[in-house]
């Protein structure tokens, strides 16, 4: 009851603050500039003739640079909008005519993540369904498997969703917000020494890439991602830029999983014990 | 019933460090259940702390407390607890009713009873013309008196208000002084965090002197026999031994020509010592108890330095 009403709040504030709105308006207009890039691409390319093979893999390149771009939204979307739930309303002393009702700290912390869960999973589903949904109408093609995908890129964000609120039950909300972007910053960065590894078969480099995405595996779960919704070829040839040169195992899958679960349980174990 | 259920609140050798900061000493207090109790001290002496502690917010560093017969953080005791923060603050997108309907339903009451108590409360605080507004565009004395509504939506058996009438303007400060005497009439307990001593007096049943986390002193304030007095005797022909056994009532006293001054425990013993004195053949023509303010004895308690 009390994870419901929670729940249920978070996302109504997201709505009247307008933050959903807003999003989804800059989401709209991200999927209009999408739409219209590749349909002049499309028209340049029928004109010229081209090879329909050679076509169709520009497209996927195409869709696949698209999502990517959803993906950075979408890491900032749940960074920024979920960093000051906790330590904004711990700071301001909002928090205190909320827990001191008969509701225990663990509810309500729960609450407000699922709401905010919610909230993200409407967003990434309508941006992953918009680019895939453009894609498809104008140059035909879709990325190979959606709704696996779409999970990744969804966990990713719970992933760091989870990190956020763990961070803002010990620090401020700046510092928590700089901690989390620096985290997956971090991982950004591994992924492409991991990239660069494979290519020039330095293994050290993949390493380092590995090490970086065990420290915060938002990254490689869009690169598994990635890898799950590119064209065939793509994967084969490895050769594109959005392409997954070292993918990450199922078995990273797992540990995000892990790591997700013990984040969430550190912030209510954090938010049930501390001074509010 | 056992015997501790009937005190409202029970705080043990309550402290509480930040840090390395003491916050609250050592707060050791008993309020029964019923009384209307102000809390007296300097800025910074641990009163919100020791209120937060009371209510779960905040965890003691040491020391034990129990509301309504029931340790400190006990989840379901705080369905029966209502309170109103210092700086009481809200989602400040909500309406006054939207606020009420969450909190209502967070302490678990149901839709159609919270259909019946909304109104009634938003009536009690005199907020019926701006149910539907948003709280953003509130005064600061509109945000107390929606603080109080939703500290009593529960009818609840023990009320903290950490200072209910910071906000106000005369008139609300009347209001707040009629809903505490209604909720005193109910059986409810009070507890009243406040410096406008003006309020604490008129409200309050029994108040405790906080001072560096720490009670200092209580006192009644409902009861015709102060608990603690300084009398004002005018008297002629008191013997030596007359004047040493008045050490029975009084340990030290002070005499100075016709007048002697006693510092008693009681009023109660008032009368007692005037029939030992014309026993004793002396001429009594003046007792007077020494009334001291509320405001004398904060200043006294507190010091020059204002608690600062």
């Amino acid at each position: 009851m009390g994870i419901w009403t929670m729940a249920l709040v978070t996302f109504r504030e997201a709505a009247r603050k307008k933050m959903l709105w807003m999003a989804l308006a800059a989401g709209g207009a991200f999927l209009m500039l999408f739409g219209t890039g590749l349909h002049f691409q499309a028209k340049s390319f029928t004109a010229r003739g081209m090879n329909p093979v050679l076509r169709r893999e520009i497209a996927f390149t195409m869709l696949t640079m698209g999502l990517y771009a959803v993906d950075m939204l979408a890491v900032l979307m749940t960074i920024l909008t979920s960093v000051d739930t906790i330590s904004g309303e711990i700071a301001s002393g909002t928090i205190q005519a909320v827990a001191t009702k008969p509701v225990p700290r663990w509810q309500l912390l729960l609450g407000k993540w699922f709401g905010f869960v919610g909230m993200l999973t409407t967003y990434i589903a309508i941006m992953v369904g918009g680019v895939n949904a453009i894609a498809y109408v104008i140059a035909g093609v879709t990325a190979r498997h959606v709704v696996s995908g779409l999970l990744l890129m969804w966990m990713e964000s719970v992933v760091l969703l989870s990190v956020t609120f763990a961070l803002a039950t010990y620090f401020s909300t700046m510092t928590s917000g700089v901690i989390a972007l620096g985290l997956h910053g971090l991982a950004f960065l591994g992924g492409w020494i991991e990239q660069f590894g494979a290519v020039t078969q330095t293994q050290s480099a993949v390493n380092v890439g590995v090490v970086a995405s065990l420290l915060m595996p938002s990254e490689a779960l869009w690169r598994r991602a990635a890898f799950e919704m590119q064209s065939p070829l793509t994967n084969a040839l490895r050769g594109s830029p959005f392409s997954t040169l070292s993918v990450p195992s199922i078995g990273m899958v797992f540990y995000a999983a892990l790591y997700l679960t013990i984040a969430l349980a550190v912030a209510i174990r954090r938010f049930s014990q501390r001074d509010l | 019933m056992n015997l501790k259920s009937d005190l409202a609140i029970r705080a043990r050798g309550l402290r509480k460090v930040f840090n390395r900061k003491v916050a609250v000493r050592s707060l050791t207090l008993d309020v029964s259940r019923g009384e209307v109790f102000g809390f007296l001290g300097p800025n910074g002496a641990g009163k919100s702390t020791s209120v937060k502690m009371f209510l779960g917010l905040v965890f003691p560093t040491s020391g034990e407390a129990e509301i309504l017969g029931h340790r400190t953080g006990d989840v379901a005791t705080r369905g029966k607890v209502g309170f109103l923060p210092e700086q009481f603050r809200f989602y400040d997108w909500l309406t006054a009713t939207e606020l009420l309907k969450l909190h209502g339903r967070l302490y678990g009451m149901s839709r159609a009873k919270l259909k019946q108590r909304v109104p009634d409360l938003l009536d009690m605080v005199g907020l019926t013309p701006h149910r539907e507004k948003q709280l953003r565009d509130f005064s600061k004395g509109m945000l107390q008196r929606i603080g109080l509504a939703q500290a009593l939506l529960n009818e609840p058996d023990l009320i903290f208000l950490d200072e209910p009438t910071s906000g106000l303007d005369p008139v609300g400060r009347r209001l707040v002084r009629d809903i505490i005497k209604a909720q005193r009439d109910r059986g409810a307990t009070v507890l009243l965090n406040s410096h406008l001593l003006g309020e604490v007096e008129i409200t309050c049943d029994r108040v405790a002197f906080i001072k560096d986390g720490e009670v200092v002193e209580t006192r009644q304030l409902r009861s015709a026999l102060e608990e603690q007095t300084t009398v004002s005797i005018r008297a002629v022909n008191i013997t030596a031994e007359a004047m040493t056994g008045l050490s029975q009532w009084a340990p030290s006293f002070r005499s100075e020509g016709e007048r002697l001054t006693l510092s008693l425990s009681s009023t109660a013993q008032l009368p007692e010592i005037v029939r030992y004195l014309v026993a004793k053949g002396a001429d009594v023509y003046e007792v007077t108890p020494q009334k001291i303010s509320l405001e004398e004895r904060f200043l006294q308690i507190v010091g020059s330095d204002g608690g600062l």
